[in-house]
Order: structure tokens, then sequence, then C-alpha cells
């Protein structure tokens, strides 16, 4: 043990007590009741930080005999180095402050290493949470958990439980407890509202939620009882002997939300349990705004239907629903004037919202709206939509406009890039014949074996089965016979159809970043490409792609399907030059329906790029760059096509699993390699 | 073809025991009313839902055989139509599994028309319409077919690809029938008779299938079908947990996306 003095006078010592006159004995005294080990443990590191600066180990000692009551000794001393760290960095300050938070560290620290972050588990939870529901549901962050039916708002971070795993099943809880507002009618009595009745709504309301986080509760445990088990673990409650009352009351499979309403008035009698770790915050206004939405662009579309439909104005203005039984399914039919309509898309998706809001779709949900019944502002959700901003006002002739998956709101953006094809301009030199000249033992070695490679139809004769019978090996076979030796059985003729029938796009990346070596190594490996192409007889295209924001996206034409090789390409090929930047998804898009127009029996998508999608100054940077990539490249395989990616780009090879899906790309060290080894790629990929 | 002609034949066999199906709704008296009309019948429907049941047991209804052709993309119009054989020194004509069930007045099932080569259509379209004839042009041969032979044929129009959709010429000669899953009771009576088990797994794994349907389009590009519930339940049966046949014979089967999976994963845990 060491006693008071001798911690007193070591501390005055690596202190400085004799300048700063400051007096220590009162973190000498904390330290001296201290068992040992925390006691040596407090003074090492009182000495080494007093060797970075007296402040920081001052504030250190006087914190830390409190801290080793309640923290473990690796968080302390995690701490510790991170303000060192600080100090080292960006000087004292820095160092001070991450000292005197120490609280806010060891909170940021245990998110990060137990803490779930949404962004993390985006994908998996809102999969989940459409699961479950059967809406396109959205996922967005909010400081509690709640939702007004579109839209699951969830905390940044989840990190309320001890370690990962639960703090990810508490996720998926707070999930499934919005999906259950929904699902179990918590949502539909909040658009009734029913709050006025109270003097204190705001109470009010804290109760009811009380209330329906225990029905909601039982309802989960029937339904999911998987889940429910788990949710348990995270919280066994023990509730007042009244509340366990009413929590039987709400559990029977028959108590709805009306129920919960009954029990308020008593309920607020007494004193409220404290909230349950999953339950969830309600919005009764922002649920009627989402149905109120609803309804009007629900009238409002059918009131174009009606104007579709009807030559006078002045007809009947009130449609029917009806179940339309055909074969085995039945199909929502819309009914106006006896005249039957299939509803469109985006009618049939707010119908199937409302129905799964109330059950059924209230009539005069269904009365086509009158001129000027609604302002715009009122269907259009407040947050204001990039799509309907942008459209009508931005005309774009002689252009495609393709898609984009927007993984934030894990939907597509419609019509959102503006694509243009153009030709590359031709540079008549002499790059293709010097590239040639400069690999020419490569070009023989890549020209015989593409050769080899090449199938024409061919009649395969003696064989042991076919569909012709082989007349020569016939005649000799009975011949045989007659001369007493036994027969072959090698009689068939069989149609060789190897033809290989295969398709292949080459797109390569015309960005910016692409200038100098990467740019040349492009150039020189589609001049050995299209050599190796052209031996082996498979039909090719080249492309090149660039954008500049999503109304710029630009694919360069190098060479068609069904343009010959010869001059001009080889002008364009030599004439291809670095552009702007890197958006990546139209372009694979636009490929997959030119592939998808070329007849081929496999189809090919050979990307050829410098490293990760990106766009200048929007978002098209990061993750969503590549979320909307893999996207297009799924778009792709789903249209029957084989993406392959070849990229040079050294440091994010994390990434291009996630894109191509394993074994689907190959990383090039080298740019200077990839002339020599391209031929060999497309080789492996289709032998 | 110089060499003697001798004529092989497969007698297609007659289903002895009743197959279990399920009706779902009106299929049953629209085959009927099909095959009363000599009609050939076009199966719409996702895959796994029940047609190649249905349409076993509707020959054993009306006692006709069943020959069935799964076609793929190297089906020729000889693998139907039949090819010549040497036997014992001898040519011999051998009639494929199409002229075999013309002949014999059987029907026949032809799966997933669409995956079939394009010269494959030349051969059932004359035999589709009210000609009700098939050519054999290798031997010169027209065969008629009798009253009772019947053509049904299959095609999912969920996912395929542009190429490979059914022309109208070939899809205005049949009578249509579209199929579906059935209704959740429905559905959960068919798994757990198929599978054996209890009426409550039954029951969830149906409620699971919903929750993946729901996700047509949304990472998935198919929901599970009552053929992967019927699996699914098969394995719980032989003794798994739920959550590792969910995961075996459904997650895995629907996709390879990791996250996707991942999600479904705990869709199916939470159910269990
Ligand atoms: N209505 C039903 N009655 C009885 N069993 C059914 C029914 N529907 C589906 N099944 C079960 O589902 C399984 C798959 O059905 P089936 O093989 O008929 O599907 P399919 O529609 O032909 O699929 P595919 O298009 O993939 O060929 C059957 O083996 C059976 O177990
Ligand atoms: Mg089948």
């Amino acid at each position: 043990m060491n006693d008071f003095e001798t911690i007193l006078r070591q501390l005055e010592r690596w202190l400085e007590v004799e300048f700063s006159m400051k007096d220590v004995s009162g973190i000498a005294r904390d330290i001296a009741v201290l068992p040992k080990k925390d006691q040596d443990f407090i003074l090492v590191w009182t000495q080494r930080l007093s060797a970075a600066h007296v402040q920081i180990a001052t504030l250190f000692a006087s914190q830390a005999p409190d801290l080793t009551r309640r923290i473990d000794r690796r968080l302390i001393e995690a701490w510790v180095m991170q303000s060192l760290d600080a100090h080292d960095c960006n000087g004292l300050q820095a160092a001070v402050n991450i000292l005197r938070e120490v609280d806010r560290f060891v909170e940021l620290r245990h998110e990060h290493t137990a803490g779930i972050v949404l962004d993390d588990v985006r994908g998996i939870l809102l999969t989940f949470a459409r699961g479950l529901s059967g809406r396109h549901l959205l996922l967005d962050v909010s400081e509690d958990a709640w939702t007004d039916g579109e839209t699951l708002y969830l905390p940044a971070i989840v990190a309320r439980m001890e370690n990962a795993e639960d703090n990810f099943i508490l996720c998926k809880a707070l999930v499934a407890m919005l999906w259950a507002q929904g699902h179990f009618g918590t949502m539909r009595v909040l658009f009734e509202g029913f709050l006025a009745d109270y003097p204190d709504q705001d109470r009010a309301l804290l109760y009811f939620n009380r209330l329906e986080t225990l029905r909601l509760q039982a309802c989960i445990a029937r339904e999911l009882p998987g889940l429910f088990r788990e949710m348990k673990r995270l919280a066994d409650e023990k509730l007042p002997t009244i509340w366990q009352v009413y929590a039987e009351f709400l559990s029977s499979a028959s108590a709805s939300s009306h129920d919960s309403l009954a029990l308020l008035h008593e309920s607020l009698q007494s004193e409220m349990p404290p909230p349950v770790c999953y339950q969830c915050a309600l919005r009764p206004d922002a649920v009627v705004a989402r149905m109120d939405r609803e309804k009007a662009l629900l009238r409002i579309k059918l009131s174009e239907l009606a104007e579709s439909l009807q030559q006078q104005p002045d007809k009947s203005r009130q449609f029917e629903l009806k179940e339309n039984q055909t074969g085995g399914t039945s199909e929502m039919e819309l009914v106006l004037d006896d005249m039957p309509v299939a509803p469109p898309d985006n009618v049939k998706q707010l119908l199937s919202s409302i129905m799964l809001d109330f059950g059924e779709i209230p009539p005069e949900y269904l009365v086509a709206a009158g001129p000027g019944e609604y302002d715009p502002d009122l269907y259009r959700a407040t947050h204001k939509d990039p799509d309907q901003v942008w459209q009508g006002t931005y005309h774009e002739e002689g252009a495609t406009l393709y898609p984009e998956w927007d993984f934030g709101r894990a939907s597509y953006r419609k019509n959102w890039c503006v694509m243009r094809e153009k030709d590359v301009p031709f540079v008549h030199d002499d790059f293709a014949d010097q590239t040639l000249a400069r690999y020419a033992p490569l070009v023989r070695q890549i020209k015989r074996t593409f050769e080899g490679m090449r199938d024409e139809d061919r009649l395969l004769k003696r064989q042991s089965q076919g569909e012709h019978i082989d007349l020569d090996a016939l005649v000799e076979a009975l011949s045989d016979i007659q001369g007493g030796s036994e027969m072959s059985e090698l009689l068939y003729a069989r149609l060789y159809r190897a033809e290989r029938n295969i398709a292949v796009a080459f797109l390569v990346d015309m960005s910016g970043s692409t200038k100098g070596w990467v740019n040349d190594a492009e150039r020189e490996a589609l001049v050995l490409m299209s050599e190796a192409l052209e031996a082996l007889g498979d039909r090719y295209a080249i492309y090149g792609f660039s954008g500049m924001t999503r109304k710029k996206c630009e694919l360069f034409r190098i060479k068609r399907f069904d343009e010959p090789y010869g001059n001009a390409v080889k002008a364009r090929i030599s004439g291809i030059r670095p552009q702007d930047y890197t958006r990546m998804g139209f372009a694979i898009r636009h490929m997959t329906r030119l592939l998808q127009e070329t007849d081929a029996k496999t189809r090919i998508l050979i990307t050829i790029t410098d490293g990760r999608p990106e766009d200048y100054n929007d978002n098209y940077r990061g993750e969503y760059g590549i979320a909307d990539t893999r996207q297009a490249l799924i778009e792709a395989r789903r249209a029957g096509i084989h993406p392959f990616g070849i990229t040079i780009d050294r440091q994010g090879r994390d990434y291009l699993p996630r894109l191509y899906g394993p074994a689907h790309y190959v990383v090039i060290d080298e740019a200077r390699t990839l002339p020599i080894k391209v031929a060999e790629i497309y080789r492996r990929l289709t032998v | 073809m110089t060499a003697p002609d001798k004529l092989l034949t497969l007698t297609p066999q007659h289903i002895a025991e009743e197959p279990y199906y399920q009706a779902t709704s009106g299929e049953v008296a629209l085959f009927e009313a099909a095959y009363k009309h000599r009609l050939p019948m076009l199966l719409k429907g996702p895959t796994g839902c029940g047609k190649t049941r249905f349409v076993e047991y509707m020959a054993w209804r009306l006692k006709r055989p069943l020959v069935t052709v799964a076609c793929h993309d190297d089906l020729t119009s000889s693998d139907l139509v039949g090819r010549y054989l040497i036997i014992g020194g001898q040519t011999v004509w051998m009639d494929g599994p199409l002229v075999a069930a013309v002949r014999s007045g059987a029907i026949c099932y032809l799966d997933e028309i669409v995956e079939a080569r394009k010269d494959t259509m030349v051969v059932i379209h004359p035999l589709a319409d009210d000609r009700r004839i098939l050519t054999i042009e290798k031997r010169g041969e027209v065969v008629h077919a009798p009253d009772d032979f019947m053509l049904v044929v299959s095609y999912n129009p969920g996912y395929q690809s542009v190429l490979k959709e059914l022309k109208q010429s070939t899809r205005q000669r049949f009578v249509a029938c579209e199929f579906d899953y059935p209704d959740a009771n429905t559905e959960a009576g068919i798994v757990m008779r198929e599978s054996g088990v209890p009426i409550e797994i039954a029951t969830n794994l149906v409620k699971f299938a919903a929750m993946t349907r729901n996700l047509k389009g949304n990472g998935l590009e198919e929901g599970a079908s009552t053929r992967l519930l019927v699996h699914a339940g098969q394995l719980i049966s032989a003794g798994l947990t739920p959550a590792a046949a969910c995961q075996s014979a459904i997650g895995e089967a629907l996709t390879d996306d990791a996250d996707t999976l991942a999600a479904v994963l705990e869709l199916s845990s939470s159910l269990f």
C-alpha cells in the first residue's frame, strides 16, 4: 500500500507543484484510499502523462480515482491514449477537451463497439420491414423511432444495449413495433383522433402509447414469436399491479386499439411505468398528414382516370371497387358508370396502402376530385421530391432517360439520368498500327489461340448417337457384318452446334482520371481485343462512358455491334480522350439495353474502369455511386447478361466483390499490363 | 431414307393413383371443358405453384396417360418428334414423346415451353389449332391426333427475358388458365399434407412465404413458392429446426445477395 505521504510527494514532483502552486493533496487523498493495483495504475499513467504536459497529467489524476471505480481499465487507457493523440495532432486544448468529457468518450466508445449504425443495417432493416408489411416503406433518421406509415424513422445509432448483437435485435424490435402500429390498428385510431377529449393531450398520448405498447407486444408475441423471445430478453419488465391487469386485458387476441382507449381514462389516474426499450413514439399529426396526402392523391388520380374515360365532364365521379375473379387470382378493379377499368400501378399502390390502413377503401375516397378541390401542396409530400421538381421543367430532345438507384431512399429515382450517345471523334493516325507492331508476337499468339476457339457448324460423323445416320459408317458396318466381324456402334452423325453465339460489349471508362497511362493502356487493349475478337468471330461493341451530373451522361460510340472493324473504328479508338467523371449506372443500363436487343445465346458486358464510380458535385460519390452501379449490374444480370469488371484500381478493391459478385472481376495492378491481360481474361471468361 | 423402316413407340403410362391436388378455383372445370372441345391449354403462373401437379391430377381424372416433357434450350424438334436409331443392324424409327402421346391419345404436357428452341414451335402449331395434325418430316408421315389427345403447355410470364416471350401466334392457339399461389389456408393445408408438418408450422411457413412475396421486385426476383414451402416442411419433418430448414430450403434458394438473404432469414427467425 502506498501511503498518503508518498503519493503526495510523487504527485507534487510530477505535477510540478512548486511552479503552479496547486494543491494536489485532495487528489493524493482520493488515490490513497484505493486498492494498490488501482493506485499503481493511476500513478504510472500520471507520470507518463506529465512528460507530455502537466495539465494533461493533472486532469487525469484528478478524475482517475473516481473512474477506476466505474469504468473498465482498458477503456480508461483508450481514453488517455486518445487525448495523447489529440495532443500530438491538435495541441493541448484538444487533449484537454477529451479529458474533460470522459463520459462523452465512454458513450461514444460504446456506440462504436456495441452500437448499430443505421446506415450499416439500412438494407437489411428495410427489406425486413417491407417483408413484414408488404408496403414500399422508406427508412430515415430521427431522434426517436416513429412512423407516419410511409417512412420508418429510427435513430442514427442504436446503442442502448450492452453488445452489438442485442442492439441489432433492438433495431429489429423497433421496426417490428412500427410495423405493428400500422398492422394492428394503432394508426387508424390516431387518424380518427381522440385526444381532443383530454385536457392534457400530451400526457394522454403518452399513456395511450404505453397501453398500446402492451397490446402490440402481445400481438408480436403471437405473430412473430421468434422475435418476441429475443425482445423479452432485452427487457423483462416489472409492471405495477394495476398495469399488469391492463397488460393481461390487452394481451387477449381480440383486444383492439379501442380497448386501449377504453382504459386510457382510468389509467391516467395511476403512475405510468417507464417505457420499454423498444417502445416507439406516436406522431398523430404526421400520420394524419400522410393519410390525407394519400387520399388527395388517390382522388386526383381518379379524376384523371375519369377524364380519360368519359366524354362529358358532368357524369358521375363516384368510383366503385370490385374484386374480379379470373382463373385462380383476384384482381382489384375500379368501376365507373358500369365501366370496369384496371387501375394503373400508382393507383393500385395507393389503394393497397389505404386498404392496409382501413381494411377497406372508404367510399368517400373513391370520389374523383373536382376541379380546384385540392391545392397541389396538399398531396405533394412536404419534403420536396426531386423527381417532381425536375419533371416538366426540363425537356431533353434526343436523349434517353434512365432511372438511378438511390440507396438512401432504397428506391429508384425515375428518369433521373439524361443520356446521350455520341460518336468519338476520329483521329486518323497510326496508333492502331503502332500498337500492333509493338505487340506483334503477342498479337500472333492471341490470333492463334482465338482461332482455335472458333467453332463452325460441323457434321460430326461416327458418333454413338445423333440425329442423322452416318450412311458411310452404316454401309461399312453392314459389310463388316457380312464379313463376319463385329459391327461398330458408331453409326450416327451429329450436327455440332457449338456456335459460340456470344455478344460482348466493352464499356470503357473515359473519366478524367484515366488521363495518361490508363487512357493509353485502354486504347491499346481495345486494339488488341478487337484483333482477338475478329479472329474469334464473336460479335462485339465498344462504348466509352463519362458524365458530369445526371443531366450530362454521355456514352461514346466507338464500335457498334453491327459495325465492321476497320479504319473508322481504329480511328475512334485512337480518338478516345478522358472526359469528365465516372457516373456508371446509366452506362450499364444502356449497355444492358443494347445487349438485349442483340440476338445471342450468351451476352457479356465487360467494364474497364480505373476506380470507383464518382461524379462531380452531386451525391454520386461513395456509397451512393457504388449502390447505383451495383443495382444496375443486378438489373443486367436479371436481363440474362453476364457482367464482368476489369479494374485498374490499386487502392479500393473492397467494394468490387459487392459490385460484381465474387469471381466476376479482376484487379489489374499496373495499368500498362492491361493490353497484355485483357485478351486472356476474355478467353477464360468464354471457354 | 432407304433402310427398312421399323417403327418403335413407347406406350405412355396411365397414372394409377389419384395424385393429391387441391383445387383453388375453377381450373378443374375449365380443363375439362377444354378437353371436351379438344382445345389445347396454356397454364400460366409462377414457378412451383402446382401446375405440374394439376396436369397429373387431370390426367388421372380424365383417365388419360400423361407424357411430360421439360423443355430446355437444347430441346430440338427431333427430341419431340423422334429420330432414327440403328438396332441390330436395322434402322428403326423411334417416336419422340410428342408423337407417342399423339398416337396413343394421351395428354402431352410441355413444361416451360418458351425454353425450347424456336424450331419446336413449328411442330406444335398445326397440332394446337383445329387441324390437330403432327407432321413427321423425316418419315413423310402425318399423324392425326385422336379426340382424346390433349396438348398442355406451361409458361411463366414472370421472369423471362424479352427474347423468351411467347409469340402471339403461339399463345392465341391456347385456352389460358392463370395459376397463382393458393390462399393462406389452402396453402397451409397443402404444405401440411405434402410434408407432414403440424398445422402450426405449416401456417408459419405460409406466413413466411407471404413476407418473401412482399419482397418481389424489392430485392427478390420471386417470392417463395409452394414447392419451397413443401421442401422446408419436409426438412422440418426430418428433424431440422425451422430456422435451418427455412434457410436451406427457402432463403438460399431465393437469393445469393448477402443483405437480402440476411433480411429474409431475420424474417423467418422472427416467425419461429
Ligand atoms: N394445389 C396444389 N395441390 C397439391 N399440391 C400442390 C398444389 N400446389 C402446389 N403443390 C405442391 O407444390 C409442389 C410444386 O408444384 P408443381 O411442381 O406442380 O409446380 P409447377 O407450377 O409445375 O412449377 P414449375 O413452373 O417450376 O414447373 C408440388 O410438388 C406440390 O407438393
Ligand atoms: Mg412444373
